[in-house]
């Protein structure tokens, strides 16, 4: 009888596993969606509309099917379904429904036998458009009743009053996610009618709603499978090419795949709200908060997509993580002929943390406390009712700890030699050495974890043990977070097995994941995971009450009773779970209510150094504490923290969609800027682990809060080395030497 | 027209019209997808291989220009089942997520390192800087090379 004394596993939970697909990415061996290719295939392109808003007055085809090698061209007359898709409201035409509302607009696409011969038949697609003003001031969308959602907040007295009082008017601009992976698919025709789609995505389920409803097929028709994917950030919510391709391939017979080149790509997602915002702090003169008023206006764009979910956070984080009783929100989400806009991580919730943190900086020098100082003063904790819903703050909320850890980072060396690399703008510095000043800034965000406002949340997975090991059946998408790793990690840790492999489903095989999104899948996917392990193991132990299963079979006082062989004589033993998060509720009409299920915080500080006559800024390091219930994977939590800082370094200094009159000036990476390897400044990161209440091991969602925070942290580092007030975000060369 | 260039050490011919980039053929004549397109404007670097032992971006070589030239791409880099210390040092020290601008990382990294096998931060950051990475913020990748600097002392 084989005896067994280690009671644990190696790679579970809490050690920094190597992720599984990390050799086939390092060795250029990894299928992303833009690589895979089919027999036969045909390439397709897109006609989009050069207009922010037109009246197509022609559209005439005929030319471009003309063409040898061209296979199909389709526009709206061709759509055999819905006309139209959205994951929340059905808004958006799958092509041009005569009139353009937006730069970019789809409006007829191209199958042909190579690339070079979709695009030239684009080109000879005859079409004429008649120009009309397109509305693109967010401003004159409210006064014209074009929104698609208002949302008011009222909690407490309208009449409490603070002795101090700080406005101030903030903006956002527009930031792109700019996943390096472009979106790409391919459509298989299965032979009987049928297609599979292979496409980059956040959600395979909520994908395939929206395309068999514009095919105008039964549900079973369609297989959309997770694919290998180039990041995502909230880009590939919504829906890109996913109808495009399956239309061409369901009309030709033949697989079809679509590639956007980045020009294209940056037209093709949905991008963050640019936000405009304006705030009333009422305090009291010791920096108590009495009431917070603001008016939140968001530009979605010209169709909804998940504008109304990316408001709701924005209003219900007006405030942040601090107590106030007295809370009132204006909010409102228009529609223009500027880009759609949807999710981008943080959504919502960064562009009012920028406001907020930037009032609660002033705030404090106005009281006369240290930006910390003010913060712990007014923390909300677990326990405390939101400051917007009221709803009682579930699980953990370590606010106070958070600020603790963050305060004890010790800070850098002063700026101790003029080497260019170091200085703003690097070699291209021509200010003298001594005229750069450093500024210290700080700031704390608040977010929502999972989807709220009542949506029914859930997450299927499949855990299934063989004789040789575990598998985990999910549909969840992997874009690069590692939620694949933590899979493993939490199997290993349950079932004490270290062989598990993960099967990506498509929708045919298991129910919804949820999207990768919302800092969801730590706490969903991986709840559904460890429900299933755990359910696995209690049915295998039914039969065996007081045993313990481990990776080789049952164990009774440290000796096997039953091998993994007998446990699966039967066959895989096999444990299916949906997984759901506690229940929310929607907003009353004052806002209040359970709207969330779960929250996280996080606090960050920048240091930067700013030549002030060029205007140039260096961010030295951004430093960081983050509430995440329990590290699953450090290695992997850390990847994350620091680059969600990065996306957050971009949006306070670099990162803008210059858009003019609705159309994007700057759809290429020479024009839009992201950080580099010079950019990035160095992270150092405290992980605090107070346990929530719902997620597995107590474990939190940690992709978004990193960069809630660290762009205000930024900017109000910015304001300390120069005294400008700067309201904006991108903070340009311009608004710091003040032309 | 016929271009014949050795590719990761293998004669390869391209029956490519010559304007092509590199970088199409690699992908989608030659079957070796693991350069990335991500841009096709030289920004990002995605795409980086090695051309007669020079750093380049593929989407900017044109095939006609690659007549008896030596590259080598991401997947001309380990040796059999024997990994770049590149590239098992960007497994293990977490540089990797999505992985799309992995491949272009790992070239620019072995090439630093066979120029300068113990490089400072500042020089692992000067060397990738034409390498973009939207997933990690660097941190990671800059730990894997600063270890493997440390390795070579």
């Amino acid at each position: 009888m084989t005896t067994r004394t280690d009671s644990r596993v190696a790679n579970g939970v809490g050690e920094s596993v190597a992720r599984p697909d990390g050799v086939p990415k390092v060795t250029g061996n990894f299928a992303y969606a833009s690589d895979l290719v089919a027999d036969r295939m045909l390439w397709g392109a897109t006609l989009r509309s050069p207009h922010a808003r037109a009246r197509l007055v022609t559209l005439d085809t005929s030319p471009a099917l003309a063409m040898a090698g061209v296979r199909a061209v389709l526009s709206q007359e061709d759509v055999p379904g819905a006309l139209t898709f959205g994951q929340e409201h059905q808004d958006q035409p799958v092509f041009c429904d005569g009139e353009a509302r937006f730069w970019g607009e789809a409006v007829a696409v191209v199958a042909a036998d190579d690339p070079e011969t979709a695009r030239k038949a684009i080109d000879a697609i005859v079409i004429e458009w008649e120009p009309l003003d397109p509305l693109v001031d967010p401003e004159s969308a409210e006064e014209q009743g074009s929104v698609f959602r208002e949302m008011k907040i009222r909690r407490g007295d309208p009449d409490a009053e603070g002795e101090i009082v700080i406005e101030g008017y903030y903006e956002t601009a527009s930031q792109d996610q700019a996943p390096l992976g472009p979106e790409a698919g391919i459509a298989i025709p299965d032979g009987e009618g049928g297609l599979d789609l292979h496409v980059t995505t956040q959600w395979v389920h909520v994908d395939h709603r929206q395309i068999v409803a514009c095919l105008g097929v039964p549900d079973d028709m369609v297989r959309c499978h997770p694919v290998g994917m180039g990041g995502a950030f909230g880009a590939r919510e919504d829906i890109s090419l996913h109808i495009h391709i399956a239309l061409l391939a369901q009309r030709t017979g033949l697989p079809v795949k679509m590639v956007y080149d980045r020009s294209e790509s940056f037209v093709g997602h949905v991008k963050r709200h640019p936000s405009r915002m304006w705030y009333r702090h009422e305090a009291a003169t010791d920096g108590t908060l009495i009431k917070v008023s603001a008016r939140l206006l968001l530009d979605g764009g010209a169709y909804a997509h998940t504008s109304s979910a990316v408001l709701a956070n924005a209003a219900f984080f007006t405030v942040g993580p601090y107590r106030c009783d007295n809370v009132f929100v204006d909010a409102a989400v228009v529609k223009t002929n500027n880009p759609p806009c949807g999710a981008m991580r943080g959504f919502g919730a960064v562009q009012t943390c920028f406001a907020y943190e930037s009032q609660m900086d002033r705030l404090a020098e106005t009281v006369g406390m240290s930006p910390l100082e003010l913060r712990r003063h007014n923390a909300l904790v677990a326990g405390d009712p939101l400051n917007t819903s009221g709803q009682i703050i579930p699980g953990s909320l370590p606010t106070l700890e958070v600020i603790d850890a963050l305060d004890s980072i010790p800070m850098p060396d002063p700026l101790a030699d003029d080497d260019p690399l170091h200085m703003p703008g690097g070699t291209g510095l021509t200010t003298p050495f001594s005229a750069v000043r450093r500024g210290v800034g700080y700031a704390v965000g608040l977010k929502n974890v999972a989807f709220s406002e009542a949506f029914d949340d859930f997450a299927e997975a499949r855990v299934v043990l063989t004789s040789s090991g575990a598998e985990v059946h999910t549909a969840a998408m992997e874009v690069g977070q590692g939620l694949v790793t933590l899979c493993q990690q939490i199997v290993r840790t349950v079932l004490e097995t270290e062989n598990v492999a993960v099967i990506w489903n498509d929708t045919s095989s298991i129910g919804s994941a949820g999207s990768t999104s919302a800092s969801r899948q730590t706490q969903m996917t991986g709840g559904a995971v460890h429900a299933a392990a755990v359910g696995l193991r209690d049915e295998i132990l039914s039969d065996h009450a007081g045993d313990e299963l481990r990776g080789d079979g049952v164990y009774r006082n440290g000796d096997l009773v039953a091998s993994i062989a007998q446990v699966c004589s039967n066959g895989p033993v096999d444990h299916w779970v949906r997984f759901r998060h506690p229940p929310t509720e929607e907003p009353d009409e004052n806002g209040q209510g359970n709207v969330h299920a779960g929250f996280a915080v996080a606090a960050h500080r920048a240091v930067v150094d700013v030549d002030p006559e060029l205007g140039l800024v260096r961010v030295v390091r951004v430093d960081t504490a983050q509430d995440v219930g329990k590290a699953l994977n450090p290695q992997a939590l850390i990847g994350q923290i620091e680059g969600g800082i990065m996306q957050g370094v971009g949006l306070a200094v670099m990162e803008e969609l210059v858009i003019d009159d609705g159309i994007i000036k700057n759809p290429t990476f020479t024009d839009y800027l992201l950080p580099t390897f010079l950019d990035a400044p160095p992270v150092e990161a405290r992980i605090i682990e107070e346990p929530d209440s719902w997620g597995p091991f107590g474990a939190k969602g940690a992709g978004e809060p990193p960069t809630i925070s660290s762009t205000p942290a930024v900017v109000a580092a910015i304001r300390a080395a120069t005294g400008k007030a700067l309201h904006r975000a991108p903070v340009r060369p311009e608004d710091i030497i003040g032309l | 027209m016929s271009i014949t260039c050795s590719i990761n050490g293998e004669s390869r011919t391209s029956s490519a019209a010559g304007f092509e980039s590199l970088l199409r053929v690699l992908r989608d004549d030659l079957n070796l997808p693991g350069s990335k397109n991500a841009c096709e404007q030289g920004e990002c670097g995605s795409c980086t291989v090695l051309l007669n032992g020079a750093l380049v971006c593929s989407c900017l070589v044109m095939i006609g220009d690659c007549e008896g030239t030596e590259i080598t791409t991401v997947e001309g880099l380990a040796d059999g089942d024997m990994l770049h210390s590149v590239q098992t040092a960007m497994v293990a020290e977490g540089g990797v997520q999505c992985g799309f601008c992995t491949p272009g990382i790992v070239v620019t990294g072995a090439h630093l390192l066979e120029h300068n096998p113990n490089p400072s931060e500042d020089e692992i950051r000067e060397a990738l800087s034409g390498n973009l990475c939207r997933c990690t913020g660097y941190g990671r990748i800059i730990e894997a090379f600063e270890k493997l600097s440390g390795s070579n002392a």
